[in-house]
């Protein structure tokens, strides 16, 4: 915790700016796109997404890791990002669920964390010029060596991430939403009625549990699973989940999902899976110049005028513009008005740019897992 | 949908006079709602009794009416005013209760008005405990366990169920007043009967204590649309069984992961609904047990509070001005969030910093009453600080405080298992206890099971202490090592604590952290963690690399505020400050205000054109300047706090505006004081200074007693005494050389009639008298003390303007540019001069309010070169009178006796106005809560030499058809003069007496003077039980005298109201 029983570390910015701190975890280098969060709580949920794959997490919240890590909040098998910039990290954990450290666990998970950084500072920077390409480093003598590594690296766009993240094999999901524990005791889940397919393109646990506990049957496949493949399963409904990279890249699923959305079978995409409904259907995305990550971002809906606040995690958005006719924009984002949903025209299809799962954020969206169940009840 | 249209006039309720509990952050929120309705076209009619805040300013509201709070006056208000709408939501838990009145006496039919912001159905759901717990059970939220009584008999039948330790908690109370915390059925019975009797319904939840549990608070914001948001998280450094209100505080929740914090916002939000608060904010407070995560509701107000000033401040979201555009009709997403200026109300701030409030008490006043903290509040400001890092912001914090500290210092005892005993115990003291327990090798481990404060807490504040222990193994500051000075900087150790560790001085450490380059930087509150650009120059210091300061090339002068509220020092200063900054803008001037104080408007992001939320030390003001380098900083303002600075600042070489600090010490300084009033001709009472025993005893021998005597530099008479006897002043200064020495010593006049007069001043030696106030205790009571009146109600034309004319002689001697206060006595038609205080007093706003003229603008404006000529100001003499009262937080504080004095205790003061002394003095009563009675029994036990006089007061009341019961010694004069008059013993003369009769209910009016230390303590109990009654007692023989012209007034022409633009046109 002091700078003098650490080792030194530099955080470096394609763009040259140099970032001194202190290293805490594993001592190693790793490069990825650097973006900001702005949750106040979550970060062992951040961390564990596979989402942020290729990224290095800058988190706004000054100070990191005074609850420790817990089994319970992973949401991924392992940590999934490429490194964590924090002002301040905790050495001790006080929490009643804590079993490990933040150190210790990024340690375990071989993932440079750096603190002692003026995250402000480095959170204007890439608000004001995008998020973009950096390293984290303990060879804090060499910032042009790193600088000509980090240069070298792939950008973001254009990346297919989701196939290094998604499931290889196909596997049932179990597990319900986290309770409290003095609810647990006398906890009843409700039983599975339909059977849905999930598409992983790195999906976070918390969905699975949260369709899990509206009482769907999930089976969870790999992102190349042909659609046939999947109508073979005669599935009541069909999730497409969240997951890292350029949605543009994931070719293969955008046709797959195309092929699906003919058979009319319910279907619900968040975030990477949105994208990828949308441009099945014909609408483009673009990247947005530092993205939305954090837990505060108010989305109206636009059927009924109310906002929500809500979980958001995504680099690209879908081009209103360039929506078919076959869709319909159902939920905006009133800090700058990008798409944050959408509906198929006349099918039981739709999907959200956010995290109705929250886990980090705020649970003001979870209406629309019951959404999607009622979707595929009414076609009973 | 936008505003609603069926309202074009709404009346808001203020929250009164400042009382522990309900401080200047309803002046904060009532202010911006004013401005926030008129913004949108609505006529706003306010009714405050507190004439000290900026909300009462004529310019704040279309009607104000500076009148007591009582049902009678709102329906009369109601029937002059055409309103469409009652907003009881931000004038606190006065507020709310007046509305509950005024509806349940069907005002609101009457008068053809509804409430906005919260309905009368969600307000008793939400404040009676038993139907609060009924609701929480609706929606599946635990409470804790708890039972709803009325007797002793009822608490007796449940409290096996709740168990001990029980809390009792009065219903309709505020700021936990009344509650408390039964260990066992020992003190369970007593405790009931008391608590009891603090609840306006005499009803009494019993409930499970959760002590040593985790406290946590959301406050939560609700539109009509139901579009709720939590605005910010705070966690109580201090476990559950101190009040919040007197808890350290941090914010935002630190040590909850996010399921738990996440289930706390559903649970917050599903409190909001379920209660059914319309519009507007609520706090909603919370109990975790650390070892199980187990979650209950603990409370919840359905109003703003002082925890959404502090969490406006925190953050940067205006609670109070979105509750009140919310309760027009607007829904969060129709309303632009001010700081970012390009995205909506409706989201959740999120901050990248910590915060951390640290409560500020006066137990020093109170000197018997233990300074132990529980349920009930005690703490009378706060004061609020910004850092990077929770250790950062705690060091802020506790420098911002003033009480000498700056630091974890002041504890110097060295014996580990003394203070392993003291943090067991819940004091102020506790976390500077630890500090020091650390550095003498308490383990973590330890502190958590003696304190249950929570390990991520105490880490902290281990390491804090360990830095300091490290500070103190230097000697000097020419060793220090650049990187670890640099390193306990960024942990908020401040420059004089540096100094003191390491034996060197404030500015050697400051030369030599410049020489190193460790300077802070600022950053921006801007609601969002920098996702997008805000302008607003909403700022506060780091230790880091980047800063947003970005100081303008405007012409800019720089405004110390007061820092924390305490006694003697509270809103009447923020309201002098925040005139400054209105006359600085008019002017084209940018005002840049320092401040700590999370209530207060003038630490409003958009009362001045830039903020710095900063501690009010030398280190923390100098740095400022020096980025900032201001034509001027304004230290006149403030109080006592910017005050001291004057000539710390002036010796580093920063301009100051207004009276020079030269002319400060020739008013403070006795000697060369005394040699002012020598070289004008004017007098004082005999006085000297002793730094002995033997030389106090001399000059009081020399000057004849009784005398008055105080430490030199004080402000709020603290320690301030009138000794009577060679063995009093003994006493006093074996007690009063550790607050400082020298002692003065002054001749006290008895009977003497006291005077306050404020005066503005400009550069060419103009000055005009702002008002003469008569206080209405005799002189001996401190002036923030006693109630008074404008103009002066008994003293003659001649001696006003003898008084008038020394007042303008000081001003033109001592160079006075701005505001000056002085005291006269008046004794045997001669004029003393008591005090002289250059700078803006407590009476500033009142003066301003009962004249009409803005005198701290004005000052302002002089101070800034303008003379008074240019601006055209002239003496006012008002045809209406107006009287001040104070108000006491006596109830609060077990065994503290009620009498006057001349150390100050007052929290707060009211205002009555109207076209005779006798209204304005029947309203100041009413307002200050003290209802006088129309009819029924008034005692009297007076000193001998009030005995005469006493004549007339009784014959008054016998004429207003009271009945006379007196002690033996009054009942034997008044008998003697043909007065009917019952007879009671004293207390010391054994039952039945005179405390009984009170007791029970059989004494409608108190009147008690009393002289000596022993007759003091022996009618102690007599005063206390009037208090605790709630029966108006009156102490002296001129505020016996003028109730007496009161009743009779009220009696003949009953309750009138007027808006204060009606005598100020």
């Amino acid at each position: 915790m002091t700078i003098d029983t650490q080792q030194a570390a530099v955080l470096v910015l394609e763009n040259g700016r140099v970032f001194r701190g202190s290293s805490f975890g594993p001592a190693v280098e790793r490069i990825g796109e650097v973006v900001f969060n702005t949750a106040l709580a979550g970060y062992q949920e951040i961390l564990s997404d596979p989402s942020y794959a290729g990224q290095i997490v800058v988190m706004t919240a000054p100070q990191i890791g005074n609850t420790g890590i817990n089994r319970e909040d992973m949401e991924g098998a392992k940590l999934h990002c490429s490194g964590l910039v924090v002002r301040e990290a905790s050495p001790v954990t006080s929490n009643w669920r804590s079993e490990t450290s933040l150190s210790e666990f990024l340690s375990e998970q071989t993932t440079p964390g750096i603190e002692g950084i003026d995250t402000r500072a480095l959170t204007r920077v890439l608000r004001d010029e995008g998020a973009m390409r950096g390293a984290i480093s303990t060879d804090v003598e060499d910032v042009e060596g790193i600088l000509a590594r980090v240069k070298a690296s792939p950008s973001m766009e254009g990346q297919d991430l989701a196939s290094t993240v998604s499931c290889t094999e196909s596997y049932q999901w179990h597990e319900p939403k986290w309770v409290p524990p003095e609810f647990a005791k006398n906890r009843e889940v409700v039983a599975t009625r339909f059977n849905v397919v999930a598409y992983d393109f790195g999906v976070k646990r918390s969905i699975l549990r949260d369709l899990r506990s509206v009482g769907c049957n999930v089976t969870v496949v790999g992102l190349k699973t042909p659609a046939s493949e999947v109508l073979a399963r005669k599935p009541h409904g069909i999730f497409l989940s969240n997951g890292p990279g350029d949605p543009a890249a994931v070719a293969s699923a955008i046709d797959a999902v195309r092929e699906l959305v003919a058979s009319k079978t319910p279907m619900f995409g968040i975030c990477l899976g949105h994208q990828i409904l949308s441009l099945a259907l014909g609408a483009k995305t673009y990247k947005l110049p530092f993205g939305h990550h954090g837990g505060n971002h108010p989305v109206m809906d636009l059927s009924t005028r109310k906002v929500e606040i809500t979980s958001q995690n995504h680099g690209f958005a879908v081009e209103e513009s360039s929506l078919p006719d076959t869709l319909r924009c159902s939920h905006k984002n009133l800090y700058d008005d990008t798409v944050e949903g959408i509906e198929v025209v006349d099918s039981p299809v739709f999907s959200v740019q956010y995290h109705p799962e929250a886990s980090p954020g705020p649970h003001d969206a979870s209406y629309l897992f019951r959404r999607f169940v009622d979707r595929m009840q009414s076609l009973q | 949908m936008p505003k609603r249209s069926d309202i074009r006039s709404v009346l808001i309720i203020g929250s009164g006079p400042i009382v522990i509990g309900q401080a200047c952050e309803f002046d904060y929120s009532g202010t911006q709602a004013c401005k926030a309705l008129r913004e949108e076209g609505i006529r706003v009619v306010l009714i405050n009794s507190n004439p000290a805040t900026i909300m009462t300013d004529p310019s704040m509201a279309d009607a104000t009416y500076v009148e007591p709070l009582t049902v009678e006056v709102l329906d009369k208000i109601l029937a002059n005013e055409n309103v469409d709408a009652i907003l009881p939501t931000l004038g606190g838990q006065t507020a709310l209760n007046l509305a509950i009145a005024a509806a349940e006496a069907g005002l609101l039919e009457k008068h053809g008005v509804q409430l906005i912001g919260a309905q009368l159905d969600s307000i008793e759901m939400a404040e009676d405990r038993e139907l609060f717990k009924q609701a929480m059970t609706r929606i599946g939220l635990s409470t804790p366990r708890s039972a709803l009584v009325t007797s002793l008999r009822e608490a007796r039948e449940c409290i096996d169920e709740v168990g001990f330790p029980a809390i009792l908690r009065p219903s309709f109370t505020m700021g936990g007043a009344g509650a408390a915390i039964a260990y066992n059925a020992q003190e369970y019975d007593k405790l009931v009967l008391w608590a009891l009797e603090q609840s306006p319904r005499t009803e009494l939840l019993v409930e499970q204590s959760v002590l040593g549990w985790k406290e946590y608070e959301l406050e939560v914001m609700r539109d009509h649309m139901d579009n709720v948001v939590i605005i910010c998280s705070i966690e109580n450094f201090d476990p559950m069984g101190i009040h919040t209100g007197d808890s350290i505080t941090v914010a935002p929740a630190l040590t909850l992961t996010d399921k738990e914090y996440q289930r706390m916002r559903d649970a917050a939000l599903a409190v909001i609904r379920e209660i059914g608060v319309d519009t507007g904010g609520s706090n909603i407070q919370f109990a975790v047990n650390p070892a199980t995560g187990e979650q209950i509701v603990i409370e919840m107000n359905p109003r703003v509070s002082r925890s959404s000033a502090l969490a406006s401040k925190a953050t940067g979201f205006p609670i109070a001005k979105l509750a009140a555009k919310l309760a027009i009709g607007y829904s969060l997403d129709e309303i632009r969030n001010d700081i970012t200026e390009v995205t909506p109300a409706s989201f959740e701030p999120t901050i990248d910093y910590v915060v951390v409030k640290m409560p500020r008490f006066t137990f020093e006043k109170f000197p018997n009453a233990t300074a132990l903290l529980g349920t009930q509040m005690k703490s009378v400001g706060e004061a609020m600080s910004i850092g990077r890092t929770f250790r950062e912001a705690l060091g802020k914090a506790v420098r911002s405080l003033e009480t000498g500290r700056d630091g974890f210092d002041l504890i110097e005892s060295d014996n580990l298992e003394e203070l392993e005993r003291a943090v067991t115990v819940m004091s102020p003291d506790r976390i500077y206890q630890l500090a020091r327990a650390f550095r003498l090798g308490l383990s973590k481990d330890r502190a958590h099971a003696l304190t249950h404060i929570d390990p991520w807490f105490l880490h902290h504040l281990h390491a804090i202490a360990l830095a300091e222990s490290e500070v103190a193994e230097l000697s000097g500051i020419e060793s220090v090592d650049v990187e670890r000075l640099r390193e306990w900087k960024r942990m908020g150790l401040s420059d004089p604590r540096i100094a003191k560790l390491c034996g060197a001085s404030a500015s050697e450490v400051r030369s030599a952290r410049h020489a190193a380059g460790i300077r802070p930087v600022y950053k921006r509150v801007d609601t969002c963690a920098a996702e997008f650009a805000a302008d607003t120059p909403y700022l506060y210091s780091t230790y880091e690399e980047e800063c947003e300061a970005a100081p303008t090339n405007a012409r800019k002068v720089i405004i110390l505020g007061g820092g924390p509220n305490r006694i003697g020092q509270g809103i009447e200063f923020d309201y002098c400050c925040v005139h400054a900054v209105m006359a600085l803008r008019e002017m084209g001037i940018e005002a840049i205000m320092v401040n700590c104080n999370p209530e207060t408007v003038s630490t409003d992001y958009d009362t001045s054109d830039r903020l710095y939320f900063e501690p009010l030390t030398l280190e923390d003001v100098l740095e400022i300047c020096d980025l900032e380098t201001p034509e001027g900083v304004i230290v006149q303002f403030g109080g006592q706090t910017p005050l001291k600075l004057a000539v710390p600042l002036q010796e580093a070489g920063v301009p100051l505006l207004g009276t020079s600090a030269d002319a400060i010490d020739r008013a403070e300084d006795r000697q060369r004081f005394g040699d002012l009033l020598s070289t004008l001709g004017l007098q004082a009472p005999p006085w000297g200074t002793a730094r002995t025993i033997d030389e106090a005893l001399k000059v009081a021998k020399e000057i004849g007693y009784p005398v008055m005597v105080r430490p030199s530099y004080v402000l709020g008479g603290r320690a301030m005494e009138r000794v009577y006897t060679e063995k009093g002043l003994t006493e006093y200064f074996a007690r009063a050389k550790d607050v400082g020495l020298p002692i003065l010593v002054d001749k006290f006049l008895s009977n003497a009639v006291e005077l306050d007069v404020d005066v503005v001043a400009d550069k060419t030696g103009a000055s005009v008298v702002g008002g003469v106030m008569e206080h209405i205790e005799e002189a001996g009571i401190h002036s923030g003390d006693s109630a008074c009146s404008l103009p002066a109600y008994s003293l003659g034309s001649d001696v006003i303007a003898n008084v008038k004319s020394q007042a303008r002689a000081i001003a033109r001697e001592l160079g006075v540019v701005g505001l000056m206060n002085m005291q006269f006595a008046v004794a045997g038609g001669e004029v003393y001069i008591i005090e002289v205080n250059p700078r803006a007093s407590r009476t500033v706003p009142f003066v301003s309010k009962a004249v009409g003229t803005p005198l701290a603008k004005i000052a302002a404006k002089l101070m800034m070169g303008k003379t008074l000529e240019e601006l055209a100001i002239e003496e006012t003499v008002p045809e209406h009178v107006s009287v001040k009262e104070s108000v006491f937080p006596f109830v609060k504080f077990d065994a503290v006796d009620t009498i006057l004095g001349p150390e100050m205790r007052s929290t707060g003061e009211v205002m009555g106005i109207d076209a005779t002394f006798a209204h304005a003095f029947s309203k100041a009563q009413e307002a200050a809560g003290n209802v006088l009675p129309s009819s029924g029994t008034a005692f009297l036990s007076l000193r001998n030499e009030d005995k005469a006089a006493g004549l007339d007061i009784a014959r008054g009341l016998t004429e207003l058809g009271f009945s006379l019961l007196a002690t033996h010694g009054t009942a034997d004069h008044l008998q003697d003069a043909g007065l009917e008059v019952a007879r009671i013993n004293k207390v010391l003369e054994g039952h039945p007496h005179c405390v009984d009769s009170i007791a029970n209910g059989d004494v409608n009016i108190v009147f008690n003077t009393t002289e000596g230390t022993q007759a003091i303590a022996d009618s102690h109990s007599l005063r206390r039980a009037a208090l605790t009654c709630g029966i108006s007692y009156f102490t002296t023989m001129r505020a016996a005298r003028a109730a007496v012209s009161a009743i009779a007034a009220r009696t003949q022409d009953g309750v009138r109201v007027q808006a204060l633009q009606h005598y100020h046109p």
